[in-house]
């Protein structure tokens, strides 16, 4: 009897073809290209705004107001809330747990806060941009 | 009862006479109420006694029966039947190199297992009473970590331990991790330089395909999200006192 064991090969590229819940965190990572995109428009935007000139400003302004502009930042939205937010809340009571005394609080309420401090900071940065 | 004609694709290999696996089909008539291993040991007992593969229990205890089951990673004395279709594909578990049909080796996963220092670890003399008091709420800190019967379907659906397997994993993670949370362990500070190592937790991309397979609901995808938060706390903390920690 001699031992000959067989691996089997997986592919660097494609593995998470393999099956829907590998997909779906690979969606999930792949906001870090949004995350990517939006650090350099914000570098973009600065360098405008540091450029001294009313017109550089208002050029970078019209800029994102494109029509191309607006669907893809509407699509980032989207993508972010659900890929995002939605998929780190719900894995949020796996990384900070609470238990009283015998009893662990349940997800449902460590979630629930996370949402309740999302609108909250929400509201905060929309009341600094001057929505309301 | 109800019988029920399965059809079986179990994968063979035969490291005297294959290159390569490959898939044998049978024919299985099943009792309606059967899991597939029933079905697996139908096939041992009247059809095919060269068949391999590894089962105890029959009752989610010994951890020994975990097999692909239509590509997903199971106990086959968990999955029944009347949860599946007609035509069942049966694998050994992905991610193991195969010894034979549907046993798998497990020498990395037991050596990774003892690595982590799955024992109480301690520093101070035991209590003079010669016995350690645990009040039932620092129990159920770690209890659902102790409930892992080492089937290592967990292994199975981890992609990270598949591209690279000098990761820990998640199985021998959340065992150290159980003996973290334990109140009677202050092993902690030794075990951080393996976990919070190239090989341990930051290995982890937080995939959570562990969890969801585990029989037993350990959960090891918390387990390791928790040490995380601890390693980094723990890096901060020798940082700030200038690493007397």
């Amino acid at each position: 009897m001699s031992r000959r064991p067989y691996v089997r090969p997986m592919s660097k590229t494609t593995w998470y073809m393999r099956n829907g819940r590998y997909k779906v965190y690979m969606m999930r990572e792949m906001t870090c290209l949004l995350v990517g995109f939006y650090s350099f428009l914000t570098i973009f935007g600065l360098a405008a705004l540091a450029g001294g000139s009313a017109q550089s400003w208002n050029s970078f302004l019209a800029s994102q107001q494109n029509p191309t502009m607006v669907i893809f930042h509407a699509f980032s939205l989207i993508y972010f809330l659900i890929y995002q937010t939605f998929a780190w809340f719900e894995l949020a009571p796996k990384a900070m747990p609470l238990q009283f005394g015998e009893k662990r609080v349940a997800d449902f309420y460590i979630v629930a806060a996370h949402y309740i401090a999302w609108a909250i900071l929400s509201a905060f940065i929309f009341w600094l941009a001057g929505v309301f | 009862m109800n019988q029920r004609i399965l059809e079986l694709e179990v994968m063979r290999y035969d490291p005297e006479k294959d290159t390569r696996p490959w898939f044998q089909s049978y024919t299985v008539p099943c009792e309606s109420d059967w899991a597939i291993l029933d079905a697996i040991n139908y096939i041992k007992e009247n059809l095919d006694t060269t068949l391999s593969y590894r089962w105890s229990c029959h009752m989610m205890v010994c951890g020994s029966c975990g097999m692909m089951i239509n590509g997903e990673p199971s106990l086959t004395c968990k999955t029944f039947i009347r949860d599946l279709p007609d035509k069942v594909r049966v694998e050994p578990l992905e991610n193991f190199p195969i010894e034979r049909d549907l046993v798998v080796v497990l020498d990395d996963v037991m050596q990774k297992l003892q690595v982590v220092q799955p024992y109480i670890i301690r520093k101070d003399p035991p209590p003079a009473d010669q016995e350690y008091t645990q009040s039932r709420a620092a129990l159920h800190k770690f209890k659902q970590y102790t409930m892992c019967i080492n089937c290592l379907v967990c292994y199975a659906a981890c992609p990270q331990y598949g591209l690279d397997n000098s990761f820990i994993g998640p199985a021998a993670l959340s065992l150290a991790h159980r003996y973290n949370l334990d109140s009677r362990d202050q092993g902690k500070s030794q075990r951080l330089d393996i976990l919070a190592d190239h090989d341990g937790v930051w290995d982890c991309s937080f995939v959570g395909a562990c969890s969801e397979v585990c029989p037993k609901d350990v959960d090891p995808a918390a387990a390791i999200q928790q040490m995380k938060i601890e390693g980094a706390k723990e890096f901060w903390k020798q940082k700030l006192s200038g690493g007397k920690s």
